[in-house]
């Protein structure tokens, strides 16, 4: 059972990769249109990295 | 973290900066280290020059001041010696700070006012079209210099470090926990604090530079930087071509606004005795 939920507001969301990248746990992908998008949501471990590195503060990563 | 960002922003994202752009990143850093602070926002300054960077008073909800090219700091000065209570932050960009506002930004540090200093080094004019800044690399391409820039670059901390500062250090934007640690200890020191920051601008210097997405110059940024700590225990031949991150200097002197009242005060004594 996860125990980080990932949560991504893409009406901020500018398509630059970072937090694709950065994501030691490849939770990230991206959708259709470029946009980040959360795709293993359950290998999340909460070390904040895509929160802290998105310049646009699109992604939050809350404990369950 | 939702909550540090709700309490001082200002409610007005997206914000006008392009994708990948280093200023989102530092505005993060800077909200969690001000909520570590936990200053009043009533009695927090945040003043900027013109660039992309000083867009970020724009943002902040504090009381902020949005000013003249590369004039940021006298302003600051000005409402420090009238409010010496408040905390004072200053952000402007490579070229708001070391090329428009060079002179202003020495006799700053030469000053020591206690206040902390942001400047945001993404190596070029952004916003204008990527002419190249005085920190931009030797040999870097910009849009002023096709071929490569032949101006030899500041290195903007030994500057601080020359005209008197008495706090200088160094962050970037791939290590935001250590920037966040360095913006807490600037604005703990008492005088004029100086932080380097290193930054990325896929649009207007990566895309000439052979870096055209976001991550080339994080990684880039990554790979370049080395912390002072591990620096030092290292030989000149080791760390050539590395740059040093980290607190570089911090020294004690008179901060301006104390040399100020004792003058007043002495004057005072003077005249009614």
């Amino acid at each position: 059972m996860a125990k980080y939920q990932v949560l991504l507001n893409k009406a901020l969301c500018k398509s630059c990769e970072i937090c694709v990248e950065l994501c030691p746990k490849k939770v990230f992908g991206r959708d259709k249109t470029g946009k980040a998008e959360v795709v293993n949501a359950d290998n999340c471990i909460g070390c904040l990295i895509c929160e802290e590195h998105c310049p646009d503060f699109c992604i939050e990563v809350r404990e369950k | 973290m939702r909550e540090v960002y709700q309490k001082i922003f200002r409610d007005n994202l997206p914000h006008i900066w392009c994708a990948g752009c280093g200023n989102g990143i530092v505005m993060s850093a800077f909200a969690r280290a001000y909520d570590k602070l936990g200053l009043d926002k009533d009695k927090t300054v945040g003043v900027s020059g013109i660039g992309c960077s000083s867009r970020i008073t724009g943002y902040l909800d504090l009381n902020t001041l949005h000013t003249a090219h590369g004039r940021a700091l006298p302003f600051a000065t000005g409402v420090k010696m009238t409010r010496p209570e408040f905390a004072v932050f200053v952000f402007m960009g490579d070229g708001d700070c070391a090329a428009i506002g060079g002179n202003h930004f020495i006799h700053a540090c030469r000053r020591n006012m206690d206040m902390t200093a942001i400047i945001i080094n993404n190596y070029i004019y952004g916003m204008t079209g990527g002419q190249f800044s005085p920190l931009t690399p030797f040999g870097s391409k910009a849009s002023t210099a096709p071929y490569g820039s032949v101006d030899r670059n500041f290195d903007i901390c030994s500057l601080a470090i020359g005209a008197g500062a008495t706090f200088v250090a160094r962050g970037d934007v791939y290590h935001t926990k250590q920037l966040e640690k360095l913006i807490i200890e600037a604005h703990e020191h008492k005088g004029f604090s100086v932080i380097e920051v290193l930054s990325t601008c896929p649009i207007s210097y990566g895309r000439r530079n052979k870096m055209p997405k976001p991550m080339d110059l994080m990684n880039y940024i990554k790979d370049v930087t080395i912390a002072k700590e591990r620096a030092d225990k290292m030989t000149a031949e080791e760390i050539a071509g590395k740059i040093v991150t980290g607190v570089l200097h911090q020294s004690a002197a008179v901060e301006y606004n104390e040399a100020y009242m004792a003058m007043v005060e002495k004057l005072e004594v003077g005249k009614n005795g």
